[in-house]
Formats: structure tokens, sequence, C-alpha cells
């Protein structure tokens, strides 16, 4: 059974993989009654591997190291967690969590995570990089003096200039679709068609590109070929679809540590293939949820090496496998399955997890009983994000995917060039400092005269703070540059690149971090009194505030619209400069866990918060400023304009289950229905968890009993007790809803 | 005014506005929101103002809907009912979250343009009830027998606190009464919390139930038991 007995119209013209998806998949409009429970191996499989986890833990969150080889996609031996029980198999390394060297982005970064783990690159290995730069060295070669200083003040952060900058989804379906040999043939003729053009730079890039992505498509095969398998065609069922699809990201992932791996949206291509196969009597449902558990088992054992540092920033040992399921297809008809069920059941099957990310792209439109079921599975898991079908499809089509938490992209069509964030209520700060770092004293912006007002006011901030936003957005697009530059240049990605088309967009995409500061730091300004508190240098190191004002997250059209008005403002500034290689300047409001970095490295603001105190993550309001209930706060969110915003603007929600409703079945009910009033009102993304802050802190306190508590947090879902000390308690001192 | 939340899901049926009004003339000592006591303290607003508001939830209530509370909502009678029935107007479902205790003519205004009475009948012993409240019972089980006449639905609520109401027969005898009311749709049993009890300080009152606990889930669900056992909806 494999596509050329489909009718696949379009096979000798392009690929389209969302042509094939249309033309033969089957929604489904019932419930989950149909699911099935684990089987023995499964049970037994995942046994084994919440052991090896445990062990991870305990060795301090990495199991083991390989010191001597530099990961690629041939690299490793072939490794199993049981060959007889593994339904899908193939691992990173030659064995089970065994983290893997990944070189090309930074060498410096590989040498401080093996030292944070106590263990040392081998010599033959290391002496490599004595004649081989990377991606790091490469940028550290054109930064600018001013932007070290930026960076290192923390104005713009967490850029990927040490590290993979992910958030390129392959698209893995190609492989079992078409088969590798086709894939290679594609490349080459288009490869052949630039013929007689002229040899310029972009010709060039382009074409030792190609060629990369060539040889890169010969490795996967080698690697299939290592486990016995050969994939040089299409895969003929359902057990071979999820294997072909697997070594195909499996490749992605032993290739590159990018910050966010993501898998783009399987589940409704995968379907089309059961479908059949539960038609013709190939496989049992219950075999076909064998391969669904066996393979999202290995998407939660994928692992990187990364330091602590990077912990710090992105907590939990986040990768971002991120599936996006469900939406509405062009013609209207739900894009739901019965393999949009089967992959959110694994969250019943084998316990809640932070990996792989799975979103759902919410319509009011999607079928009733599976919006329910997504509902009941939020409520009993807290490990599941949704994100606005209907204001996304009108952007990206009905074949795009979510990268890492918000971004979505057409599937093999479209990447982005990943930027991080800029801290705007460190800019804010800089306006009223004279372009001086709050925390050092350092002139990091031009120098402007300093505001010396008793009392701040607001058309004199305000065109200060225009100023400086000015200079920091020239500032960010050039740094991404330079940081994109190189990354194409020595740490460039292959085999993910490989399964996009050759002509694709690419978005430079932006972030903010500290919109709901900033916002209310505005609000104080304007309707309140704000005295800066100087010290002998000069600088406010504090505010005083007195009286009332507007606050953000309680759809007060005051605060709210000053919200708009700075997203719109930073995205326009943004957009004046030119991005490398012409991509698409956007932006994201997400923060992840960085948010308390953040609030660390930025002085008091003039909304009361004080030195050193978190940020709100992403879109969300300040944590207790937020007076009217989380429909208040989740109107302010969804008046972000998602047109300045469009690579995400996230909110996290969590509720007590007793504040969402008295039993079971209201709960359910209600919670549906403030993800349709919320995505109606446009909001673009929600994170849903429903916990008792009680579990919360006794997971502190004794880890051994949660393993698998799972929570989501700005964008991506962690393992709680892999948070660090400082974010669990960002975590539960942030707003609960919990009125009676 | 006191508060407004805007997503209430445990007072009345479905997603609900919940705008709480300052002011209640009883004084219960198991109170969670006593700094809505004093009438004077609240913020003043007005009925436009607040439907105008609740208009922007609309999406989120529709298939819910409005609820006001308290403080209680029958000390204003008159900003009450003009806010419910411009709910009505425009078909969103309407409920009143009382204790009762509000002369029944000025009521029966407010019951006009109320879909459900959430009624909380704090005791039956009028002793007991004026013990916990200072005043009787009297005027709630008045408007009770009202709305038996009219056939207005009524969820009854019932707090249970150890050492108060928590008395298995005196539950059996509030129960017994209770379904002699057609009108009657459901009686919740509510379980004392402390969640209020920072908010007395706040008022400068003291709270005498700092050492009583809260009833555990076997005696909360025996309790339901014999509310059902008399046929009530729990």
């Amino acid at each position: 059974m494999s596509y050329y007995n489909d009718e696949m119209g379009l096979y000798n013209a392009d690929i389209s993989v969302r042509d094939y998806i249309i033309k033969n998949y089957t929604p489904y409009h019932g419930g989950a009654e149909f699911l099935e429970p684990p089987t023995e191996a499964t049970t037994k499989l995942w046994e084994k591997v919440s052991a090896l986890m445990k062990e991870e833990r305990a060795r301090g969150g990495v199991y083991d190291v390989d010191t001597v080889t530099i990961s690629g996609i041939t690299a490793y031996q072939p490794g199993y967690i049981d060959k007889d029980l593994e339904k899908i198999v193939g691992l990173q390394t030659d064995e089970p969590l065994k983290r893997a060297m990944m070189p090309f982005g930074g060498i410096r970064l590989v040498h401080s995570s093996l030292k944070a783990y106590g263990k040392t690159m081998d010599k033959t290995s290391a002496d490599v990089f004595k004649y081989r730069k990377t991606h790091n060295d490469g940028v550290f070669d054109v930064y600018t003096d001013e932007m070290k200083k930026a960076r290192h003040a923390g104005i713009i952060t967490g850029l990927p200039d040490a590290y993979g900058r992910g958030r390129i989804i392959g698209d893995y379906r190609r492989v079992p679709l078409y088969g590798v040999d086709f894939l290679i043939n594609q490349k080459i003729r288009a490869k052949q068609q630039m013929e007689g053009q002229t040899c310029d730079e972009d010709y060039i890039r382009l074409s030792e590109e190609l060629s990369e992505q060539i040889k890169a498509l010969g490795e996967l095969k080698e690697l299939a070929q290592s486990y016995g398998y050969d994939i040089s065609l299409g895969a003929k069922d359902t057990k071979e679809a999820f294997q072909w699809l697997y070594f195909a990201y499996l490749a992605a992932i032993k290739e590159q540590n990018g910050a966010a791996m993501s898998i783009g949206r399987v589940s409704t291509f995968l379907d089309i293939y059961a479908h059949r196969d539960l038609e013709n009597g190939r496989y049992t449902e219950e075999e076909i949820q064998e391969f669904v558990d066996h393979f999202i088992m290995k998407l939660r054992m994928v692992r990187f090496l990364r330091t602590p540092a990077y912990d710090e920033l992105f907590s939990g040992d986040p990768t971002w496998v991120t599936e996006s399921i469900g939406g509405m297809a062009l013609d209207g008809e739900p894009l739901v399955t019965k393999m949009s069920f089967r992959f959110l059941h694994t969250l019943e099957n084998l316990g809640p997890a932070p990996e792989p990310n799975l979103t759902v792209l919410w319509s009011e439109k999607l079928p009733e009983k599976f919006k329910k079921y997504c509902a009941d599975i939020s409520i009993r898991t807290s490990s599941v994000q949704y994100e606005n079908d209907d204001i996304m499809r009108d952007k990206f089509g009905d074949d795009y995917g979510i990268a890492c938490c918000v971004s979505a992209m057409r599937i093999g069509k479209q990447m982005q060039f990943f930027g991080a964030r800029a801290n705007l209520a460190k800019a804010l700060l800089y306006a009223i400092n004279g372009g001086r770092d709050e925390k050092s004293g350092e002139q990091i912006a031009p120098e402007i005269e300093p505001i010396k007002d008793e009392i701040l006011d607001y058309d004199k901030v305000m065109k200060k703070f225009d100023f400086i936003m000015d200079w920091l957005a020239g500032l960010y697009i050039n740094t991404l540059n330079v940081i994109h530059y190189m990354h194409d240049k020595y740490c460039y990605e292959r085999l993910e690149m490989a399964l996009h088309d050759t002509e694709i967009v690419r978005t430079m995409a932006c972030g903010m971090a500290g919109l709901s500061v900033v916002t209310d730091s505005l609000c104080a300004i304007r309707y309140a009194k704000v005295k800066p508190i100087r010290n002998e240098q000069g600088i406010a190191v504090d505010f005083e505030v007195a009286g009332e004002f507007p606050k953000y997250g309680n759809n007060d059209p005051k605060a709210d619209e000053i919200a708009q008005m700075l997203v719109k403002a930073f995205m326009q500034k943004l957009k004046k400069h030119k991005t490398y290689r012409n991509s698409i300047t956007t932006m994201s409001i997400l923060t992840i866990t960085s948010n308390v970095v953040y609030g660390k490295k930025t002085g008091s603001t003039p909304d009361g918060r004080k030195a050193g105190e978190p940020f709100a993550p992403g879109a969300n309001p300040m944590h207790g400023r937020d007076e009217k209930g989380c429909v208040a706060s989740m109107k302010s969110v969804a008046k972000i304009p998602y047109n300045y915003s469009e690579d995400g603007i996230s909110y996290t929600f969590s509720i007590i289950p007793q504040a969402l409703g008295k039993d079971e079945k209201s709960r359910i009910d209600n919670l549906v229905m403030l993800m349709d009033g919320y995505f109606g009102d446009c909001g673009h993304h929600i994170n849903v968890n429903v916990l008792q802050r009680e579990v919360l802190l006794d997971a502190m306190e004794h880890p051994e009993k949660y393993p698998q508590l799972t929570i989501r947090v700005s964008g991506y879902a962690v393992n709680f007790i892999r948070l660090t000390r400082e974010q669990q308690m960002d975590v539960i001192n942030r707003t609960f809803h919990e009125k009676f | 005014m006191h508060s407004v939340e805007t997503f209430g899901a445990v007072d009345g049926p479905g997603v609900r506005y919940v705008l709480f009004l300052q002011g209640c003339p009883l004084r219960c000592l198991y109170c969670h929101n006593p700094d809505s006591w004093k009438l004077t303290d609240g913020k003043k607003t007005d009925s436009k103002r607040v439907f105008d508001d609740i208009m922007t939830y609309y999406s989120f209530i529709k298939y819910g809907g409005v609820t006001l509370s308290g403080g209680d909502p029958l000390l204003q009678p008159e900003f009450s009912s003009d806010i419910l029935r411009r709910c009505k107007v425009i078909g969103l479902h309407t409920a009143v979250d009382t204790a009762g205790f509000a002369e029944l003519e000025k009521t029966i205004k407010v019951l006009e343009y109320t879909d459900l009475l959430l009624l909380d009948i704090k005791a039956l012993e009028d002793e007991l009830c004026r013990k916990i409240t200072g005043q009787s019972g009297e005027r709630a089980r008045a408007i009770l027998d009202y709305c038996e006449s009219v056939s207005k639905p009524v969820w009854v609520r019932h707090v249970i606190v150890p050492g108060l109401t928590l008395d298995y027969e005196m539950l059996a005898k509030l129960a017994e009464y209770l379904s002699g009311f057609k009108c009657i749709e459901k009686a919740e049993v509510i379980p004392f919390h402390k969640m209020g009890e920072y908010k007395w300080e706040g008022i400068g009152s003291e709270y005498t139930l700092k050492d009583t606990p809260a009833p555990t889930e076997e005696e909360t669900e025996k309790a339901r038991q014999i509310f059902a056992s008399k046929g009530l909806k729990i």
C-alpha cells in the first residue's frame, strides 16, 4: 500500500504533502471511545524508559555523554531500549538518553557543558576544532563592541550565537510519502535548473546548500540501513510510515542541537495510513496505538547537551518537539482524525509529559467531541497548549506547523531565523537614565540627556523611549544578521533543509520581553505620580509610585491600548532595517522561562516592580495585578495585535480545578467555553494548567513522588521537578485563578 | 460595587460574569468576603456602566450568564434589578446570590429579572441563625415561599461548619423542610473554608473560627447524601 496506489495527481510535479493529505484523509467527528489502552509491550517498554529517566535525574540531569564522537547522521552504531519490545527503532546515540556532542554551533559551549557534568572532550576530537571554525567563533569575529555590550547588559539576550538556532521544521512526512530517492532526485533537478544563472554570492550559497542537502539525504538512507530498513521508497503501511518519518526526524536531531526541534504536523498525515490499514485489516486499533505510543516514547527521549546557564533561561531540559494537532482545512472540513485523538491519548497511556509539545490548533468549528476530549486531557494532565487556527490559517494556509512554542510556519516551505528577544523594560530604564545601564552604570545605548525631573512626565519619557527603541531595533536586527549569516555558514541544517522546498520563505523572528512591565510602567507614569529615586551617579534605581493607575490584564482600554501601541511601535521600528537573506521581519511576545532571568538582570521599574523580580511570562499580565478574573485577563491579552506579532503571543493560564467548575462535566464545558471565547476574540495562544497549588508545593519538597508532574509555562511544557527552585517559586506565585 | 470576577464557574450554570456588590446586612461568622460588608466601602458606579462592561464579555458568557453576588445584591434592589433587566433584554441568563435578608416587596422587583435565585439558607433554627448571622432567617424563608408560589427556580446553598451547622440531625430537618419546595432545583452543600481569613484582619474584626477545621470529604459527602435521601438534587 504505497502512495503509488493513491490518486497522486501532483506526484510528477512538485512535492505537495498538503495536497496528498487533503485528498486522502478521513475527518473524524466521533469521540474518544475507540481508543485502546497501552499494550503489555508498551507498558514494559515505558517502565524501562521511566527507570532510565529516574537514573538520569539521580545523575544530576544527564544520564551520560559520548565525549569522543562528534555527532552526525551516521556517527553512531544503532542503539535500542529493548530490541524485542520496540516497534519503532532508532536512538540519537548508541544508548538511550546518552547525549551527543554537536559542536558546530559552538565548541566552547560543548566544553563548558561537559565540564559542568564532570567530563572532558576526547583530545583527538577536541583537536579537530583547532582547524575547524564554529558558528560561535564566526559570530564573535564580527560582533561589534556595541553588540557585545548590549548582549552583556542583557538588553538583547538569549541569542542563538553559541548553539543551534532551531525553530526549523523539516517536512519529515516527505520521507514516508515519497521515499528518499525521489527527494534526492528532486534536489538534483533543482540544482540543474539553477545552471546558467550568474554565479553571485546568493547563487553560490544556494548551490552549495543543495549539495549538502543531497549528501544529508544519502546519510539518512544509511542511517535507516544501519537499523535494517531501506527507505529509498515510500512507506507501505502504518508501521513503516511511523518508522520512516521517525528516521527523518532522528537524522535531524543527530545533526542539530537546535533550541527547538519541532516535528511539525504529522498526526493527520499518519492517519491516512492507519485508516487504510484498519480498513483492509492489516493492523488493529490496538496495534496502531502501540506504534503511536512507541513513537511518542522516542520523542520523549530526545536529549541535547546543554549548560546549566542555558537551563536558567530555558529550564527543564526542553527540546520543543512540537506537534500541531487538529485545525481546519481551507475547505471548512476539520483536519481532526482518529490520529489526533491517539496522539493526545498517549498522555493517558504513558502519563503526562512535557514532550512532545502537543499543540492543538483550535477553531470554534472543530468537532465538539474533539474539543471536549482536549479539555478533558488538559484538565487531567496540564500538558497541552492551544493556538488559534482561525487567525493562523488566514496567513499560513492549512498545512502550517508550530515551531517551538508559538511560531507558525508553512511546513517545508518556510523557515525562520530565531532571534530570541529584546528586553523592553530595560530599554525604558535606558530612556530615563540617558542610555546608561541601571545596574552597572555603563553607557550602553547612545548618550542622551537623562531625565532629571522630580516626577516623571509621560510625554517626555515617551519621546526618549522612542529614541531608545529606534536604537535598539537597529542594533538588534544587525546582531541577528550576523548570527544567521554565520549559522548558515558554519552550522547549516543540511537534513532539515533537505526536507524543505528549494525556494523558501524566511522570517527574521524577533521577540519582545517585558510587555506587561513596560505597559504598567507607562500607565503609572501617565495616570499616577512616579518619583524616581536616584543614586549618586544620577541613575534611577527605584521608583515611588503615588496614586492609582490602570493595569494591563483587566480589560481596561487605558492600559491595553498602551500595550497595543508598544507592540506596533517596536514592530514598525524593527521592520525598517534590512535583514539577512531578505527575510521577513516578525516578532513574538514569548519569554519561555527566561522571564525570571530577564527580571534578575533588570532594575526596579516605574510600575512598582522591584529590581530582580521576575517579569510576567510572555504576554501575561504581571501576577497579582489582574483583579477582575481570568476572562478579563484573556481579553487584554487577546487585544495584542497578531498582525504586528506574527511570530506568536504567548499566554499562560493556571487555575485550580474547583474554580473551573463544580464537577468534571462542567469543568470540561467551561474550559471549552473559555477557549472558544478567547480564540473568538483573536487570542493567539494559551497554555492551560489545571492544578492545585498544594500539589506544586508538595512536589518541591518531595520531587520523587512526582516524576511525571507536568506544567505549561509560556509556550512549552516542563517537568515541574526539573525546574530550578527559583522558577518553581515563580510558577507558584504567579496568578492562580482560584476565586470561589 | 465591590469587585468583579469575569470567570465565575461556581455561582450558577456555565461561565458567568459575577458582580460582587458592596454591603451586606448580615455578619456571618464564616464570611469569606467580610470586606464587602460596609455599604460605604465600595466603588461607586451605575447600572449602565456595569452593563457595558458585562457586554464586552458576551462571547464568553453567552451560554452561562451573569450572577449578582456580594455583599448582598438585595441591599441595593434598584441597582440590581436595573442591571438584570438590561441583561434580560439581550437574553443573558441571570442569577442572584443572596442570603435573603431583605424585604419581600423590594426583592420581588429584583426577582422579576432573575432566572435563578441562589439562596443561602444559613440555618433553619432561628437561634443558631442569629448566632451565625446576627439576624433571623425568617425573611429568607418568606422569599423561598414566594419563589414557590411563582415557580421561580432556586438553588439552595448551605454552608456546613463543624461546631455550628455540621450536625446530621439538623441537616436531616433542613433537608426535610427543603424537600417540600418544588421550586428548588438543587441544594448545594458547601464545605466551610478559611480562604477569606486574611480579609478579616483587613477589616479589623476578630475571626472567631480560626481553630475550626474545614469539614472532611467524608463529612461533606455524608451531608450531601442526607440532602439526596430526601429527593433533593445535589
